[in-house]
């Protein structure tokens, strides 16, 4: 038995000794394109394939998911009766909203309308492109991804500010007024946060800030900045993405549905599929950011014990984490009360921000004098 | 106080303290009503109006109630049906200003000097004064017997 | 001689430059009728400097029926039928203010039992229908999770009715001169087991949303209202008592069996949104509190003292009672004279009616969301307000 074990550590010792190997679609593209055109276009087409596959599966799944837990929170059972526990309610609710008559007001800017749902969209669908799900399942490593994904995540903005703007509804422009204030502000500290673990990682590509938590995850490893990082941005990305208790751009019971009241079959669907996959996205970030993304949970040294984690899969360590964030997101919306406007803007300003920068120029310290855990490996 | 005290009397028939007194002298009433620290009548609880058709006069009442003392008046006013104009108590008790718009609104009774005379439930292009013995409304035909 | 007739278009003539620093222009908005907030419908038509509002006016209307109008059409008894649907969650306290007012202007005589059922009753509805307030608040605020939690107590106390009355919401089980049934024989066990449900729900209520500081921000030192002008504008129940005036008719003068219970009058210091939340929160276990002291002690005797079909004569002359219903005084005036077996005049002072109007005054100067909270926390049932 000891023997075994120990056999076992010795093979995960091994393991982790090598670099994981991380392989993107894009890469195998690049590499077949010299030889065979057409394997490279089959991968591009397998990575396109499986973006709309993800998109679809997650908007239903989270769809789902919100609801179950929703309900669980409030003592009642949520979806019950199309099929088993109400699994295809989701598929239903599809359908409803493909079939129901798409309505433009009269006097709105009917092509900014139109636009403005697949906007919306576009942002959140680009994200997904280089989130690393595991090290062979990433479809684009772009060496500025944390970049890329601070500049494209920006443009989900310009989705609410002319879905309000064209709706030609006071509502509609107060929502769209108050979003785009939120994002923009919210934008800085959640970038301010995403600086500390690309400061301590010294990449900024997504994968490589994966494999940079071989050792241990940065929301620990990093002593205290990295907490505080991940609060801030858990924090700042809930607003980014209009998650109560901060989704006063759509504001329920001040503004009727805010930048989206006059929309309605699928665009609607679009707004509202564009808002869960953006909570997958935020959490999938989080996760590789602060969680070690698809890297098992391993303590710098102790290699039995990082063995025996890497039994699980990458890929479910990823799924397992991400589904845990998005939890948190949700308990978060069927928990607090909604922030007012100008409260929400203290927030930021006074009080995220001042702490952002004072967590960075910590974290800073930090990496120049080495002091962060296991820092040899 | 006896000044005061003239035109003044006892409404009866009121389960409670009351008193009728002349439209004209209302406001003059309802200061000293609220002012006097010994009455000290703060709060307007009610005020609606009563159509004694056969009278041919709207009967007003005010319902007051002294948080201080706890005690408690009922006011009155009779005005003729044909020019119910009586002042507004609203710089007194500010809550009048919409118990009045309701007695406009349902009795037709106008208010002198009032800041913001609407109707208050139905339409502003309604006609008539529903609360009223002699309404008929156009479209209930099932009263127009 | 000035009597100015206005319409409402008169009032929202087109806005003026704002007056803020920043060269912005006002707008109106209109909140409801079909609004989240309007709970029911009630429009408010807003005037907004950006987030800022700069006036409120109410429009009341869509629910009135001409509730006072019909009643002149119905005999003393068919009328309690319209009060239950005023105020739909006082649906039993509506009841006995006009049951009351009718038993003291007839002479009708009630017993011990009536009035113990009669108080133990309208407590339950107290505290369902503040139950009912403390979620439609949160879901107000933004928290759905209390509406349904709301809701949760609310449908224990309906079974209790549903048995006894066999009604859940338009009860008209308080009669001029008794009940309309007796209780249910299960009713005091019942009853006893949904209260030691209830006790630590309402301590929930504390752990879910009272001590959420997003809460506490969204509450405190908004809306502020403070006693005399809560008096001048007319609010009552715990709108006026949260000011810091303790006036509650069931102490200040007791009907029923009050004057018998011990209980407190909670009071704010303040008059806040937080203090007017905190009185209501405070009411229902004062409410609990009462209902324990009575449901072991309910006396034997009949559930009526009229005979079922009686004609009920109320002699001439104008008669006001009032009694203290979840939302403040609710004054009844019967003005009896002509036909003897129909009022020649009623009319309802609702508490909502005359609360309604601090919300002009309370949210002029805060944000669009305060109109929200100050809204919720006045705690208006639109069709008492329209009648």
């Amino acid at each position: 038995m000891t023997g075994a074990l120990a056999a076992f550590a010795a093979f995960g010792a091994a393991e982790t000794a090598t670099a994981w190997p991380v392989k993107t679609v894009a890469a195998r593209a690049a590499e077949a394109l010299p030889d065979n055109v057409w394997l490279a276009v089959l991968y591009m087409a397998l990575a396109l394939a499986g973006l709309g596959a993800l998109v679809s599966g997650l908007g239903m799944g989270l769809i789902y998911l919100e609801r179950k837990i929703a309900a669980h929170f409030q003592c009642r059972l949520g979806p019950m009766r199309v099929g088993p526990h109400g699994i295809f309610q989701t598929v239903a609710d599809t359908f409803k909203l493909l079939f129901k008559e798409d309505i433009v007001p009269a006097r709105a800017d009917k092509a900014l309308h139109v636009l403005a749902p697949f906007l919306a969209m576009t942002s959140t669908v680009l994200m997904l492109g280089v989130i690393p799900y595991s090290p062979v399942l990433q479809i684009s490593d772009v060496n500025i991804g944390v970049l890329y994904i601070t500049a494209v995540s920006g443009l989900g903005v310009m989705g609410i500010l002319l879905g309000g703007w064209s709706s030609y509804n006071k509502w509609s422009l107060i929502g769209a007024m108050r979003g785009a204030a939120q994002i923009i502000s919210y934008e800085v500290s959640a970038t301010l946060a995403l600086l500390v673990v690309v400061m301590f990682a010294g990449t900024l590509s997504l994968s490589g800030i994966v494999t940079s938590q071989a050792e241990g995850w940065w929301i620990w490893r990093a002593p205290v900045v990295g907490g505080i990082a991940f609060l801030i941005y858990l924090t700042a990305s809930t607003a980014e993405i209009n998650r109560t208790p901060f989704d006063i751009p759509e504001g329920e019971s001040e503004l009727t549905a805010g930048f989206h009241t006059e929309y309605s079959g699928l665009r609607f669907a679009f707004f509202f599929l564009a808002e869960f996959i953006n909570m997958f996205v935020v959490a999938a970030l989080t996760v590789t950011l602060f969680l070690g993304g698809w890297m098992p949970f391993h303590v710098g040294g102790a290699n039995a014990f990082n063995a025996v984690m890497d039994l699980v899969p990458p890929g479910a360590w990823f799924l397992g984490k991400t589904a845990l964030v998005v939890f948190v997101i949700m308990w978060f919306r069927w928990t607090f009360p909604r922030l007012r406007v100008d409260q929400l803007m203290r927030l930021e300003w006074k009080i995220l921000l001042p702490i952002g920068f004072a967590n960075l120029a910590l974290g800073a310290l930090a990496v120049l004098y080495s002091l962060y855990f296991f820092p040899g490996a | 106080m006896t000044a005061l005290a003239s035109g003044i009397e006892r409404r009866e028939k009121v389960n409670r303290p009351a008193v009728r007194v002349p439209a004209e002298r209302l406001l003059e009433v309802a200061a000293r009503l609220r002012d006097d620290p010994a009455l000290a009548f703060d709060m307007l609880v009610d005020h609606a109006a009563i159509d004694w058709h056969a009278e041919n006069r709207f009967e007003l009442f005010y319902h007051l109630f002294s948080t201080a003392h706890g005690h408690a008046l009922t006011l009155t006013a009779f005005v003729p049906r044909d020019a119910p104009v009586v002042p507004t108590v609203s710089r007194i008790w500010p809550v009048a200003e919409w118990q009045e718009r309701e007695a406009y609104d349902l009795m037709g009774i106008l208010y002198d000097e009032h800041p913001d005379l609407r109707r208050l439930f139905l339409e502003d292009d309604w006609q008539g004064f529903p609360l009223r013995k002699d309404y008929r409304d156009p479209d209930m035909l099932e009263f127009q017997k | 001689m000035t009597v100015n007739v206005k319409t409402l278009n008169d009032i929202i003539a087109p806005p003026g430059a704002a007056a803020s620093a920043l060269a912005t222009e006002e707008y109106f908005v209109n909140m409801g009728p079909q609004h989240p907030i309007a709970h029911g419908s009630l429009r408010l038509v807003v005037r907004l400097d950006g987030e800022t509002v700069r006036e409120v006016i109410p429009v009341p209307g869509f629910v009135h029926r001409g509730i006072e109008k019909m009643a002149e059409h119905l005999s003393w008894r068919q009328l309690i039928h319209l009060t239950d649907r005023t105020d739909y969650l006082s649906a039993l306290m509506n009841n006995w203010a006009v049951a009351r007012t009718i038993e003291q202007a007839a002479g009708l005589a009630t017993n011990d039992r009536i009035e113990t059922v009669r108080t133990i009753v309208a407590e339950l509805q107290r505290l369902q229908s503040h139950a009912l307030w403390w979620g439609v608040l949160g879901m107000d605020l933004g928290a759905f999770t209390p509406f349904l939690y709301g809701f949760r107590e609310r449908e224990v106390i309906s079974e209790i009715f549903e048995d006894t009355i066999g009604a859940r919401l338009t009860m008209n089980y308080i009669q001029p001169g008794g009940l309309m049934y007796d209780i249910h024989p299960d009713f005091a066990q019942k009853t006893k087991r949904v209260l030691a449900y209830l006790k630590p729900k309402i301590d929930e209520y504390g752990t879910l949303l009272s001590g959420n500081v997003i809460l506490q921000e969204r509450l405190r030192n908004i809306g502020v209202l403070p006693a005399a002008r809560a008096i001048a504008l007319g609010c009552t129940g715990p709108v006026l008592r949260a000011s810091g005036v303790p006036c509650d008719l069931r102490k200040v003068e007791p009907y029923g069996v009050y004057a018998s219970a011990e209980f407190d009058v909670p009071v704010g210091s303040k008059g806040d949104c937080w203090d007017r939340y905190c009185v209501r929160i405070e009411e229902m276990r004062q409410s609990i509190r009462i209902v324990e002291q009575l449901i072991d002690h309910i006396p034997e005797g009949p559930h009526t003292t009229v005979k079922f079909g009686a004609r009920i004569k109320v002699p001439e002359g104008i008669h006001y009672g009032q009694i203290e219903t979840a939302r403040g005084i609710l004054g009844v005036t019967i003005v009896a004279g002509g036909k003897a077996d129909a009022p020649y005049r009623l009319h309802f002072r609702s508490p909502n009616f005359n609360n309604l109007w601090a919300v002009t005054e309370l949210a002029r100067g805060w944000r669009i969301a305060d109109i929200i909270a100050i809204q919720s926390t006045l705690d208006l049932v639109v069709p008492d307000i329209d009648r």
